[in-house]
């Protein structure tokens, strides 16, 4: 279980990205967050894992404060907590699988990793997360060669390699077109519904909400004004959360 | 930027406008034609020396010698032709002087003068375009130049000469000599010194270059500002891995010092050694390979913890036996070798010296990794004693901590300042920095909270660049004369100068690089609970392999043309040769050196921009 409490961001410079957000992810959850870009939600995604250190309030996951956790101890945490990302991130001039394997990074002793050695076992693990989003072939690849759905794909394997109990994903089909939007989709789905494993997701289309999430919470200006089930967006909602002038398209 | 570039002419102007507009102008014409004559006067430009006909022939001499690399020599004949002569002319008469219809051959007319007189030397037979150098052999035998002559088509010439007064009774001799080049053309030997110093110089410029690379590459890092932001501590943390660095420091090299010592009481043959090395190694290998496993899902307990740091410290210890007993291995090989390799006999001098480097660099490397490891494990017990202690603790131990971590500061600064300046008053040299130190410390340890951190790797970062602009404004010649203090003349005075500017200069601009990666892969890996080296190697690294590439080639390209200035000033390499030559007027064979560096930087160039296509 996370919970998020009275969490604040204001980043250098003023600009408040989040105001008093407080929510509670039960273990499991397919939770997709919405709102307008700059609404919040990468922030959100963010202080979660403190890639962005909140400015106050508080994260706490599985008993543990996330907020108050020392390097090692928030290295451990990170370790169990993938992240997918709109851009995919991947490292350009680095191999499928050395970009699959860094995944590992965690959990492998540094002074083995530094010379990019990796235990059999996780090798053998990279392999079959590839295999399970459908580019076992691409292992040698440069990262940079490969399409951009086959590029979230590798995020996604590499997210895998942690054995995460939770996947952050933020925005990870803004850079797709739809077909490739729902099979990335999919995998998160197929993640979350067979392994159990929590995912937060923030998303721009609201079918792709409707369809995947089990609760969705929205953003507006760093502040929740919604929290609750997908399908209770209507086009009131919707307009609160994106704005009078705002209209659906899709 | 929506300005359109032609808006403000659609603008009316005033008069008014215009009129300053026009003044303006003529000011800044006015204030040019001021600039221009004054920089006339100081540089002291004189047209007139400048078209005066005795500096113009000097200059169409120069470059002509310029022009003419010495490079190719002819083996040379010479052809030496005589003719009696007698001056003043005797009372016996003279012989008639023989045509010789078969070679070559000189006749004089007249054939005696009075001292001092003009004759002409009608010469015949020559080769056509062949230059006769005439002169007159008196009975002392020490020849006198006269002038020279060419011969025209038909192998003649005929050239009035000037005699002087040199009279005697005995037969003098007009000789003529000609030089004709015959057979191949060869290297002259300007070319064969010229060819030896350029490939000094190339490799001068290389393990400058390579030895650059080493210190620059892990330096770029730390001067990276978008690395080092986010290395953070606490007040605590900090101070004790400070502190545990000048302990670690001595324990360093006093280990490495004994461990030298007790080798050296064992004397082994080099197959020993070698064996030596191969169980040191393994053995180090072994532990290391207990010590640190592979994965590690959960935190050992602290039994464990300690038992495979013990592991760890006598694998090192272990290891670094095995690097004595490999430095012994190379230089007692190097010996060996070097005595029956012959014409490659280099190569094993060049082992004996490998030997050499690492017997010094094992005490730099014992003390980097004792420094480093205390300083680490100090790190992280000053961060874990606030989880683990009372904070009121905990904060009286910060401010002790921070005020003696202030004062170990202060008094090694001043360590630096009294070595430079031997100020020698204990006053100035220990108490009041190491009072000032610990007061700075105390400050910023009251300033700071328990959960307070402090940016540390901007504080690196500034240091860091800083200490490379300093580098980098020392100008390599000046390095240079004081490598050659240290080293002597030579080639390896440049090597060293050379090496610490690149340093400076690769070091900025790789970081550069860092700076300009994308952000996005560092956030990925960071985020996967890799560490801060872990990020650096996996995220940084492969994204600045091509500009490394680039920037190493353009500097080994920039240490080739440098290693020309840095031999003027004793560093060896073909600046050398250079500037000796010039200083001898010898234009020809210096414009063979210019011509050879000009050659190499060009192939440098084109290589450079090979491996960029091959590695971008």
């Amino acid at each position: 279980m996370l919970s998020v409490r009275k969490l604040h961001k204001t980043y250098e410079g003023g600009v408040q990205a989040l105001a008093d957000v407080s929510f509670d992810v039960p273990d499991g959850q397919f939770l997709a967050v919405i709102g307008l870009s700059g609404s919040g939600k990468s922030t959100l995604l963010r202080c979660i894992n403190r890639l962005v250190e909140p400015t106050s309030g508080q994260v706490v996951w599985d008993g543990v404060e996330v907020t108050a956790a020392s390097k090692e101890e928030l290295r451990r945490i990170r370790r169990r907590i993938g992240m997918v990302f709109q851009h995919f991130n991947l490292v350009h001039r680095s191999s499928v699988l050395t970009n699959v394997l860094a995944g590992r990074l965690g959990y492998v002793t540094p002074a083995w990793s530094l010379i990019n050695r990796f235990p059999k076992a996780d090798l053998e693990k990279a392999y079959r997360q590839l295999a399970r989003v459908g580019i076992a072939d691409k292992a040698n690849f440069r990262a940079d060669e490969l399409s951009g759905g086959q590029q979230q794909r590798v995020g996604v394997a590499r997210a895998l390699m942690q054995d995460p109990k939770m996947i952050l994903a933020d925005e990870p089909v803004a850079s797709l077109d739809p077909v490739l939007a729902h099979s990335i989709m999919q995998y998160l789905e197929q993640i979350n519904r067979e392994d159990g494993v929590t995912v937060i997701c923030s998303l721009h289309f609201l079918d792709l909400v409707h369809r995947y999430a089990t609760r969705a919470i929205a953003l507006n200006e760093g502040r929740m004004v919604y929290d609750g089930d997908p399908k209770g967006i209507d086009d009131v909602r919707f307009k609160e959360i994106y704005g009078q002038d705002a209209e659906r398209v899709g | 930027m929506d300005k359109t570039p032609n808006g403000s002419a659609k603008r009316p102007r005033s008069p008014w406008r215009r009129f300053l507009r026009s003044l303006t102008v003529g000011a800044s014409i006015v204030i040019a034609f001021v600039v221009y004559a004054y920089g006339f006067q100081v540089t002291q430009v004189d047209l007139e020396e400048a078209q005066s006909p005795r500096r113009q022939e000097q200059l169409v001499r120069i470059l002509r010698a310029l022009a003419h690399p010495d490079i190719l020599t002819f083996p040379q004949a010479e052809l030496v032709v005589e003719a009696p002569f007698y001056m003043p002319c005797p009372s016996i008469p003279l012989q008639m002087q023989e045509a010789n219809p078969r070679g070559p051959y000189i006749l004089l007319s007249p054939a005696c003068t009075e001292s001092g007189g003009r004759i002409r030397v009608d010469g015949f037979n020559f080769d056509a375009g062949t230059t006769a150098s005439i002169s007159l052999i008196p009975p002392s035998g020490v020849s006198l130049r006269l002038g020279q002559a060419t011969a025209d088509a038909a192998g003649d010439f005929s050239e009035m000469v000037q005699l002087p007064e040199r009279s005697s009774d005995e037969l003098q001799t007009i000789r003529a000599v000609v030089r004709q080049n015959t057979g191949t053309p060869r290297l002259s030997r300007t070319a064969i010194d010229t060819w030896d110093k350029i490939v000094e110089t190339v490799f001068l410029a290389f393990l400058a270059t390579t030895f650059g690379v080493l210190i620059a590459v892990p330096l770029s890092f730390m001067a990276a500002r978008n690395l080092m932001k986010g290395v953070t501590g606490t007040i605590g943390g900090i101070s004790l891995t400070f502190l545990s660095i000048i302990p670690g420091v001595w324990i360093g090299s006093t280990l490495a010092r004994y461990a030298v010592a007790a080798s050296e009481a064992v004397q082994t043959a080099p197959l020993l050694s070698l064996g030596l090395v191969g169980v040191s190694f393994a053995g180090a290998g072994i532990g290391a390979r207990w010590a640190l496993p592979p994965v590690e899902l959960a935190r050992p307990p602290l039994w464990k913890r300690l038992a495979r740091a013990g592991a760890l410290t006598l694998a090192a210890l272990v290891g670094l036996f095995g690097l004595i007993f490999l430095s012994r291995f190379l230089e007692q090989t190097g010996d060996a070798l070097a005595g029956v390799l012959g014409v490659v006999a280099f190569l094993g001098i060049f082992i004996g010296d490998l030997g050499e480097i690492l017997s010094l660099l094992i005490v730099v490397i014992a003390v980097a990794a004792t420094a480093g490891s205390l300083g680490s494990a100090a790190g992280r017990l000053g961060e874990a004693m606030h989880s683990r202690l009372k904070p009121a603790v905990a904060r009286i131990l910060d401010l002790i901590l921070g005020a003696a971590a202030g004062a170990a500061v202060g008094l090694g600064f001043m360590a630096v300042i009294d070595w430079l300046y031997e100020l020698g008053d204990p006053l100035i040299v220990y108490v009041a920095p190491a009072a000032i130190g610990a007061s700075l410390g105390l400050i910023l340890g009251v300033r700071y909270g328990r959960r307070d951190t402090i940016p540390v790797g901007l504080l690196i970062y500034n240091l860091s660049r800083t200490l490379l602009n300093v580098f980098r404004a020392i100008e390599p010649l000046i390095m240079v004369i004081v490598a050659v203090v240290w080293v002597g003349i030579g080639p390896f005075a440049g090597v060293i100068a050379l090496s610490i500017h690149t340093v400076a200069a690769l070091a900025k601009l790789y970081s550069e690089q860092v700076e300009s990666i994308l952000p996005g892969p560092l956030e990925a890996i960071a985020a996967t609970g890799a560490t801060r080296i872990q990020t650096i190697i996996y995220a940084v690294v492969p994204q600045v392999v091509p500009p490394y590439i680039s920037f190493t080639m353009y500097r080994w390209d920039i240490n080739v043309r440098f290693s020309t200035v840095i031999g003027f000033a004793g560093g060896g390499g073909i600046g050398f040769l250079l500037i000796q030559n010039i200083n001898l007027l010898n234009y020809r064979a210096a414009a063979a050196q210019m011509l050879a560096i000009a050659i190499v930087v060009t192939i440098l160039d084109y290589l450079s921009s090979y491996l960029r296509e091959k590695f971008v």
